[in-house]
């Protein structure tokens, strides 16, 4: 059995802060990690490696230095590491994105393929399905657990706003996987050391199978008009006074909103 | 591509096991805005099984013209019928704007079909505009919330986006308009169906959506205890309100998370929002920002919860609830 993971290094957007003189990002000494969904989907294969001696091929399209969630990668335990990465890939937006990991999935193997459901820096969770469809695989996103009956079927729970559905579908298919799905392991010191050694395969536009007018910023349909740091809305008025006195203000206020 | 020849402004419309979800009624209610500002229509996408009655309903709330394609194919949401379904709607009618409800279903479906489509998907809107070129603007946080982002589709139709339900507003229904009832076959490649629904189950537990509520009285950090939380409830009970939480109570297991305010949690809209007790980090504010009149009450003067509250009181929350809920039973 073969299994490939997407994974993404992102910044750890809960270390962001915002600079409240220029409103612009403070992104320096933010600290970069896997993508949580996406540690989330390397802990289902290495636990089917566990179970099923499935071999495990992580892939993340990024600039160099994504190598480095590749070694991390590396010391959980996969067995084949690829950094995708050219200067054709830049300014892609997510269906651009999906474009080049199709182009890289179809040189490759697979009987599944897990993403995260979505990436904590953009929150689109659009990756995933895009990819699907351009490789022609059945999808189940939303994945909080999978059983394999050792042949080629999975059993997924797939979690939704008011419960769950359980869907079977045959490999080969993509799962994206939620956070709270699998508690991920920790990287043992023997693959921490190991890691180092170990080859991370580059490839660039050359070493896929993609049309090259769906790359990058010319394969985007969408662009950024504009970025800019959430407007704060004007206060109102603001009471520094006794309780009584603040009840007193709150009662008037919903009395003047017809509340009460 | 010819941009011109794509016209009208349709919503997906979601329904489970037969029922309009409540984030479609209130897409309807943007849609609405929004062909009004492009002078075109408003069309709802309605897909599913024994479900062409259920037309009226969205016609009261803002349809000029329902597409209805009732088949047993449709009955549950499973990713490659809907997409079939919704592929070959927009390819018969072109649409220029295409809005999904941003929920499991939404984001299954809308890459799905962006992708097929070739087209661009921008997720989460919280805000959809015309531009005076008369494309759409959708403004949407990145970053977790830190940074927010206006995205175009300036090449590519239909320009698609997801919005998250409670972040616009439906229309009152109105039943007096008359609007048109499209019925549509879809013809299914039925080979492409390859996952299987065994079950679909319904957790127990009550349910309650928060971005429904008029009024919430919402927990944060500085009331997370049990003398707190019984301060709010009862205050609760006498206005009729919602109890809702920040993360960090959510987190500490004192409500239970489908009551999270944030953009981890919900987006709220009431008519009143109190915070109590929260210190309003930006990704609270994000999901409550938009509620029509917030009332913020916390111990610390620089808290960034008074930056988005309509009043602000600094002073010790219980206190000044306790005393509020005998005022209003007395």
């Amino acid at each position: 059995m073969n299994i490939v993971v997407c994974i993404k290094q992102v910044p750890d957007t809960t270390e962001i802060k915002i600079n409240p003189v220029t409103g612009t990002l403070i992104r320096d000494g933010v600290p970069s990690i896997i993508n949580p969904d996406d540690k989330a989907g390397l802990e289902l294969a290495l636990s089917l490696k566990d179970s099923f001696n499935a071999h495990v091929t992580v892939i993340t399209m990024g600039p160099p230095q994504a190598e480095d969630v590749l070694r991390e990668a590396y010391a959980m335990g996969v067995d084949r590491a690829i950094l995708l990465t050219d200067a054709k890939f830049a300014g892609a937006d997510t269906l651009a994105t999906s474009h080049a990991l199709a182009g890289a999935l179809r040189k490759l193997d697979f009987d599944l393929l897990v993403t995260g459901r979505q990436a904590i820096d953009g929150d689109t969770a659009q990756v995933g399905p895009q990819i699907a469809e351009h490789l022609d695989l059945p999808q189940v996103s939303y994945l909080e657990h999978l059983d394999f009956d050792g042949k080629k079927t999975f059993t997924i729970k797939r979690r939704i706003e008011d419960g769950y559905e359980m869907l079977q579908v045959d490999g080969p298919c993509v799962v994206t996987v939620l956070s709270g799905a699998y508690r991920p392991r920790y990287m043992s010191v023997s693959g921490i050391v190991e890691a180092y050694s170990k080859n991370v395969e580059i490839w660039g536009f050359a070493q896929i199978d993609v049309d090259e007018k769906d790359l990058g910023l010319n394969g985007s349909p969408t662009r950024v008009h504009k970025a800019f740091s959430r407007g704060v809305k004007s206060a109102g008025q603001l009471y520094e006074v006794d309780s009584t006195e603040a009840v007193g203000i709150i009662m008037s206020k919903l009395k003047e909103k017809f509340i009460i | 591509m010819e941009k011109s020849a794509y016209k009208g402004v349709f919503v997906f419309v979601e329904q489970r096991k037969g029922i309009i979800q409540n984030v479609s009624l209130e897409l309807m209610g943007k849609a609405r805005d929004l062909a009004d500002a492009l002078n075109d229509k408003v069309y709802a996408i309605l897909v599913g099984n024994k479900i062409t009655d259920k037309a009226q309903m969205l016609i009261a709330h803002g349809a000029d013209v329902v597409v209805c394609a009732d088949a047993p194919e449709l009955d549950d949401y499973l990713t490659e019928p809907y997409t079939q379904a919704i592929y070959h709607i927009v390819n018969e009618y072109k649409p220029s704007i295409l809005m999904l409800g941003a929920t499991t279903i939404g984001r299954d479906l809308g890459p799905r079909l962006s992708a097929r489509l070739g087209t661009g998907l921008t997720a989460d809107c919280t805000k959809l505009e015309i531009s005076e070129e008369k494309e759409l603007l959708m403004t949407r946080p990145a970053f977790g919330g830190n940074l927010m982002a206006t995205i175009v589709c300036k090449e590519h139709r239909p320009q698609m986006s997801t919005v998250r339900a409670g972040v616009m507003r439906k229309l009152p229904a109105d039943n007096s308009p008359k609007g048109e009832v499209i019925k549509i076959e879809i013809p299914f490649k039925k080979d492409k169906f390859r996952v299987k629904l065994l079950k679909s189950v319904k957790e127990k537990g009550a349910m309650v959506d928060i971005s429904e509520a008029k009024i919430l009285i919402s927990c944060g950090r500085g009331m997370a205890n049990d003398e707190g939380l019984k301060i709010i409830d009862d205050l609760a009970k006498t206005l009729k309100a919602q109890v809702s939480a920040s993360r960090a109570v959510v987190d500490a297991g004192l409500v239970p998370h489908d009551r999270q305010v944030g953009q981890t949690g919900k987006t709220v809209r009431p008519d009143l929002y109190f915070a109590v007790g929260i210190s309003g980090a930006i990704q609270h504010l994000a999901g409550m920002e938009e509620s029509d009149f917030i009332v913020a009450i916390n111990r610390d003067k620089t808290a960034p919860i008074f930056q988005v509250a309509d009043l602000g009181i600094v002073g010790d929350a219980k206190q000044i609830l306790k005393q509020l809920n005998e005022r209003l039973n007395g």
